[in-house]
């Protein structure tokens, strides 16, 4: 059960899971940096995430490099198969990058990156729920099995055009939760706001998903309502339902860092359905991760490294958001 | 958009022209991270508030510098598999694990103590930033060791089997992280970093001594970079030799290539300069010390020497491209040299704060060591032509099977969006360097007439100017 393409399947797919809350909700301070109202509001939205973001997207790195040393035979199939949505990405992500610094380095241009962040944010986000909406609906394999075999467009859909607008959406909602928990004054009052109308395109987003894709795929439908596997499954969507709850009571009541608690749950129940419809496919529906792997030699020894360095990584990652602990106040900052 | 070109050609280009943006960044920043572990060391040694300005400066100058390093390198880490799909899947064993520790041990590092070295001065103690600082140090240079690892195992592949499928599968992994090339080009290419920011140091300490001979961070600053460009650059030159040798082991053609000899010959000649040409294989106008290239590559007068007529021509490399460009390369290693040979003359005679004519020559170098890096890495990639991994894998068999409009289309968007974010920062960081490391006040535009208030309408028309420090 337990051999290596599997824990390899398992470890990948938390990491990019760390990749989707953590860059989730700087991506989504960079999407609300459009509502921001005057210099302070920037500087601070900025500062809230300008220490954590580099470590944040790193997790992206970790992914792609991760599915070429662990699944090298779905990494080349699955990167052309989104090789527009994914450069649109890669550049939206170069923008918002270097807006970090840039900006306090012009006045004159100062507007100019500030309208890359955000347009920045918005499309690396837009992009990423189109990749995942793509995967959904599964990738065409040429007939050697270790090729794309689809088109140009076959990830510009209504379906997936949906997806990368209800995951930008999430985003914009771990953003604005997360600046609930590290703001204060009208921008901190305003988020609760944007909060509550965000969590409703998500749950709107996330039931539309639910029902499309077992609607779709009928080995999908039998995972999810045959019997008994839905004594297993059943629970997802209930907990999605409680940590909704959760939410919209942290909203009411102002609870500091209850949405964003709730906002994290719901993602990660989000996932953990998307985990259930896939598995066991390296390769939507086509190719599993066990047929996708590289030899036992390659996890072996990336594992011993991982099991070492990611606990440690771990670590220092929280101490870092330990240092930059608390609320943020305009005016801080080394620049 | 594909120009009239086939796929694999923009490929190519897309991915020469991605990864040399990149190779810049990482150059810099591994000298710089470097340098100011040193500059805060000293810091905490002696207390002196020289080396903490310098330390702040640079520092600026480094957050710059790295996000645009970061940027880069994700692109680069992506392309693999949307341009070369093919060569990911049958490499992704071997060199997949290689890049998944650079990840590991590096990017996290970088990363994770980046924020508390650029942010957390004031929420940390001393002692708990300069371990940031080293860590962040450190991690650049782990970082060095995977990627060349990764690269020298392209160049000359080793412990590994072919399966099946085509794969190159892991035999022995000592062998493929230490194969033969690896240990020379680490030294080479990090030895070639620290050289590379020396000489922008040195730039911008020659800079404001010509503005202000009483400067004392740019005394502090040429001073330093001169001391490392005396002692590194001539090692610098061993390594680039023993280098050479290794290649001329492992791969002959590409030596070959370097040295402009197409005739296999004992005795040799050094072809100092000429124009090698691959369609007539033979290299025009060549101005020739006899037999030197033998003495050089073979360690005798009469060793035999192979030319590249021992390969057909479709697996020989661009000659002249290489050719050149390791001529640029050693040219602008040797002129390093003088530099550090001459502050040192002038140093002995109390003169190096003074010789004006040697502050111009020394900020003319500040750039040298970024040109010599592209060179050098042209040199060494396109002499690997016409494989990815050399002898094993060719290029054209590598490449996705992506339609050349694609492949054209988003390398005219990035060859865009570079050129404005990476000449944006370029911009940013020469104005901070012209700033001396003395004076205080605004290191943004906001001091001028704000001629174009307009662009950013969600302002309110006040300049808000950071402090400094």
């Amino acid at each position: 059960m337990f051999d290596l393409p599997t824990i390899w399947a398992v470890l990948l797919a938390v990491a990019v899971l760390a990749y989707v809350i953590l860059d989730g909700f700087d991506l989504g301070v960079g999407i609300l940096f459009r509502t921001a109202r005057g210099e302070d509001d920037r500087a601070t939205m900025m500062n809230t995430i300008a220490p954590v973001w580099d470590g944040n997207e790193t997790w992206l790195i970790l992914g792609g490099g991760g599915l070429m040393a662990a699944f090298p035979r779905a990494y080349a199939i699955i990167m052309p198969a989104l090789y527009m949505p994914l450069i649109l990405m890669l550049l939206a992500l170069v923008f918002r990058g270097v807006a970090f610094e840039y900006r306090w380095r012009t006045e004159r241009w100062k507007g100019l990156w500030d309208r890359g962040f955000f347009l920045g944010s918005l499309v690396a986000a837009v992009m990423q729920g189109i990749m995942l909406g793509a995967m959904i609906q599964g990738v065409e394999v040429d007939a050697t099995g270790r090729g794309y075999g689809g088109g140009w467009f076959d990830w510009l859909t209504p379906f997936t055009i949906m997806s990368g607008l209800g995951l930008a959406a999430g985003y914009a909602l771990l953003g604005a939760t997360w600046l609930i928990w590290k703001t204060e004054g009208d921008l901190h009052a305003r988020c609760y706001g944007y909060a509550r109308r965000l969590a409703l395109v998500l749950l709107a987003f996330i039931a539309l998903v639910s029902l499309w894709t077992p609607f779709t795929h009928e080995a999908i439908m039998d995972r999810w309502f045959g019997w008994p596997h839905i004594v297993l499954t059943a629970p997802v969507p209930l907990l999605v339902l409680a940590a909704a709850w959760w939410l919209f009571h942290g909203l009411a009541r102002a609870k500091d860092p209850v949405p964003f608690a709730a906002s994290l749950c719901l993602f990660v129940l989000s996932y953990v359905g998307l985990g259930i419809s896939f598995f066991p496919y390296a390769v939507p529906r086509t190719i599993t991760y066990a047929e996708a792997a590289a030899p036992n030699s390659s996890l072996a020894f990336l594992l011993v490294g991982a099991s070492v360095l990611l606990p440690i990584i771990l670590a220092y990652t929280a101490y870092a958001y330990w240092v930059f602990r608390g609320k943020v106040r305009p005016g801080e900052g080394y620049h | 958009m594909d120009f009239g070109f086939d796929a694999a050609i923009l490929a190519r280009a897309q991915f020469a022209f991605t990864v040399a943006f990149h190779i810049i960044f990482p150059a810099f920043s591994i000298g710089l991270a470097s340098y100011l572990a040193v500059l805060e060391g000293l810091w905490l040694k002696t207390d002196n508030p020289v080396y903490l300005r310098l330390f702040k400066y640079w520092m600026k100058i480094f957050a710059v510098a790295f996000g645009m390093g970061v940027v880069s390198g994700l692109v680069m880490s992506y392309q693999f598999g949307t341009n070369w799909s093919v060569f990911s899947d049958k490499t992704g064993p071997v060199l997949g694990p290689l890049l998944g520790y650079e990840v590991l041990t590096a990017f996290f590092l970088e990363a994770g103590f980046l924020g508390v070295m650029l942010f957390g001065m004031n929420r940390v103690g001393r002692r708990l930033h300069y371990v940031a600082t080293l860590a962040v140090a450190f991690g650049t240079l782990f970082s060095a060791f995977w990627i060349l690892s990764v690269n020298s195992w392209m160049q000359t592949p080793a412990g590994f089997a072919i399966n099946e499928a085509g794969q190159f599968v892991p035999e022995d992994w000592w062998a493929v992280v230490f194969n033969p090339s690896f240990p020379y080009r680490l030294v080479h290419m990090v030895l070639a970093a620290y050289l590379t920011t020396a000489f922008v140091v040195g730039a911008v300490g020659a800079l404001h001594l010509l503005r202000d001979r009483a400067d004392r961070g740019a005394r502090t600053m040429l001073s330093m970079a001169m001391w490392m460009a005396l002692l590194v650059a001539p090692l610098q030159v061993l390594a680039g030799d023993l280098h050479g040798l290794n290649t001329l082991e492992h791969q002959p053609r590409k030596v070959a290539a370097m040295e402009g000899h197409f005739e296999t010959q004992e005795g040799a000649p050094f072809i100092l300069f000429g124009w090698p040409d691959r369609d007539q294989q033979t290299t025009h106008h060549a101005v020739e010390i006899p037999k030197l290239g033998s003495f050089i590559l073979t360690h005798d007068w009469n060793g035999e020497v192979q030319g590249l007529e021992e390969w057909p021509v479709a697996e020989q490399p661009p000659v002249a491209t290489v050719f050149w460009s390791f001529r640029i390369m050693v040219g602008i290693g040797l002129l390093m040299m003088a530099a550090g040979l001459i502050s040192l003359f002038l140093r002995r005679g109390g003169r190096l704060y003074d010789a004006a004519w040697f502050h111009r020559f020394a900020l003319i170098m500040g750039p040298s060591g970024f040109i010599a890096v592209l060179a050098g890495w042209v040199t060494t990639e396109v002499g690997r032509q016409p494989f990815t991994v050399y002898g094993l894998l060719k290029t054209a068999e590598s490449i996705s099977p992506v339609d050349a409009p694609a492949v054209g289309t988003s390398l005219v968007a990035f060859a865009v969006v570079y050129f404005l974010v990476f000449g944006a920062g370029t911009f940013y960081l020469l104005r901070l360097m012209n700033r001396s490391s003395e004076a205080g006040g605004p290191d943004t535009d906001a001091g001028k007439p704000l001629r174009t208030a307009g662009i950013a309408p969600a302002t309110t028309g006040v300049t808000r100017v950071t402090p400094a420090e």
